[in-house]
């Protein structure tokens, strides 16, 4: 079975994010953009699954800028084979994602595709689910467990309650949550070798699709701000405060 | 004024808080608010949905498909619905409505709009990104408004009050792409996480997860519920539907008791939203004393005890 990747560059994680004074967005440039967590889990995931004879080829996919080639280079020296990037400079929204995603899919048949479950500067949580709908394939998200078996997989999902176990058919996308494992470091020798694997660039017209966004970004304005609070010395002077302050106890 | 279709989240007897913040949230866009119940012998949950305050209708889909809410088989069934005259479709923001919200979305080929924090008119949202550290404020020219509401952003609305019509609804049933195989629910006598007025959450800090039965003894005290950070989960102290923070669940309490928790992005994008923050952490430099209203700086293993003592 083929599995096919999605990944996506973001703002890296440590990152204290600034807003734009004119605030039309979050202040990206000169500032560390790395593969988005979630991301590298669905790649561990992918890999993982070639090593256990489950998977054959691993094509992993960014839609995004220029530089998201790093992004692809970093899933292929983690073990994935071949990548594609899906060019395009405006701002990609989750819909447009999955309608890239579904005319890949459809060029490259996998049998499984493997998402992150949101990416952390968006915050979406969507663009599986929309794939799965637009191709009518089960969908397995927040996947803290992945076991594929003849034909169908066992995905164990994190739900509010708990867990949750569900079967699909294959094939299927899964999307990881945190849990599902710990991704690998890419060695330097896999890093070398990854410069020499294939890299396919196209542009989303040449794919058929529009991806123009379809929700209108109005402003991005900082949150509100907390008040500096105060250090207490003793136990009992934050009863104190809590009892009679803040009268929340 | 199109009508507002609100996809009700329970468990066959009765509904979940998210419902009533998600109807909240449809009261402020304006229009007739219809709940939709799917599920399998869910008559008792139609009924109190019927009484909640200001829905004008519910729409039952009573078929043994819609049993664990699937979004294989629950999304056709919205989308159905959904052609027939509603601008908006609107679920919590939980992981039952991020997992079937966005397939509605792609099926009627509309942009969804995740986890809104309010509503500025019909067509304009805001919405928390970067783990909350901006606000943005979008705009949809879709024809059907597909949004998932951030439930600690909306009060909940009355559950009592309203009489709502009960009118049975047919769906395509079963897809056939998916099935239900079990549930590994944890078992609490705590108040739910994200509904509670006080949260006493651990991190790294608690050092293991016998340490625990020292903040459940806090919280037994404080009718609160217990949380936990990411390190804290990671580390198999708790399980990880625990978890406060961009990847787990988003809360507001009256007040967030933060024991052991240094503070990270992910954590703070989780609960900076609580009335009141109380941070209990050795190391002075910890970030999380950036956003704490009462920050002690203490041992937690000396501090914890004594705070639960001076409480009774």
């Amino acid at each position: 079975m083929k599995i096919l990747c999605a990944v996506k560059r973001v703002v890296d994680y440590n990152v204290k994010i600034r807003v734009k004074t004119d605030q039309s967005g979050v202040e990206t440039s000169n500032v560390k953009f790395s593969m988005n967590p979630f991301d590298e889990i669905a790649v561990e995931e992918a890999v993982r699954c070639k090593e256990a004879g489950a998977a054959t080829e691993i094509v992993v996919v960014s839609v995004g800028p220029a530089q998201a080639q790093e992004t692809l280079r970093t899933a292929l020296a983690m073990g994935a084979d071949r990548a594609i990037l899906v060019q395009t400079d405006v701002e990609t929204q989750p819909l447009a994602v999955a309608k890239v995603l579904k005319a890949l899919v459809e060029k490259e048949a996998p049998g499984m595709v493997i998402l992150g479950k949101q990416a952390i500067d968006d915050d979406c949580n969507q663009t599986g689910q929309m794939l799965a709908a637009l191709l009518g394939w089960g969908q397995g998200t927040f996947a803290s467990k992945v076991v594929a078996g003849d034909g169908k997989v066992a995905v164990t999902r994190e739900i509010d309650g708990g867990l949750e176990t569900v079967e699909l058919k294959l094939p299927a996308v899964v999307t990881a949550d945190l849990r599902l494992n710990e991704p690998r470091y890419a060695s330097l020798p896999n890093i070398m070798k990854a410069k020499k694997k294939p890299l396919e660039t196209v542009t989303p017209d040449a794919l058929g699709v529009d991806v123009t966004p379809r929700l209108t970004t109005v402003k991005v304005a900082e949150p509100a701000k907390r008040q500096a609070g105060i250090k207490v010395p003793d136990v009992a002077t934050l009863v104190d405060k809590l009892k009679n302050e803040a009268r929340v106890i | 004024m199109a009508n507002i279709l609100v996809i009700a989240e329970h468990d066959g007897a009765s509904l979940k808080p998210a419902t009533l913040n998600a109807v909240t949230a449809a009261s402020k866009i304006g229009g007739d608010i219809h709940v939709l119940v799917a599920g399998k012998g869910a008559q008792a949950a139609a009924e109190a949905a019927a009484k909640v305050a200001g829905v004008a209708k519910v729409l039952l889909a009573d078929d043994a498909a819609y049993e664990h809410q699937l979004p294989e088989d629950v999304a056709p069934l919205v989308v159905s619905i959904a052609k027939g005259g509603y601008g908006h479709v609107l679920a919590g923001a939980t992981s039952v409505g991020k997992n079937l919200l966005p397939r509605v979305a792609a099926l009627l080929d509309v942009a969804a709009i995740s986890d809104i924090t309010a509503v500025v008119s019909a067509d304009t949202f805001e919405r928390p990104i970067y783990a909350g550290n901006a606000i943005a404020t979008v705009q949809s020219a879709d024809p059907v408004k597909v949004v998932t509401v951030r439930t600690t952003a909306f009060e909940t609305a009355a559950a009592e009050g309203g009489s709502a019509a009960v009118e049975q609804v047919a769906g395509a049933g079963a897809a056939g792409l998916s099935s239900f195989v079990s549930a590994e629910l944890t078992k609490s006598e705590r108040p739910e996480l994200t509904a509670a007025r006080v949260v006493v959450s651990g991190g790294r800090g608690m050092q293991s997860g016998d340490n625990f039965p020292m903040l459940e003894a806090l919280a037994d005290k404080l009718g609160a519920a217990v949380g936990a950070s990411r390190a804290a989960v990671d580390a198999g102290f708790v399980p990880n539907d625990y978890q406060v923070g961009q990847t787990g669940k988003i809360v507001a309490p009256e007040l967030y008791i933060a024991v052991g928790i240094s503070g990270a992005i992910q954590h703070l994008a989780g609960m900076k939203d609580s009335k009141v923050i109380v941070a209990i952490n050795k190391d002075e430099e910890a970030p999380i004393f950036q956003v704490a209203d009462y920050g002690l700086v203490a041992d937690l293993f000396k501090a914890v005890p004594e705070l639960t003592e001076k409480l009774g």
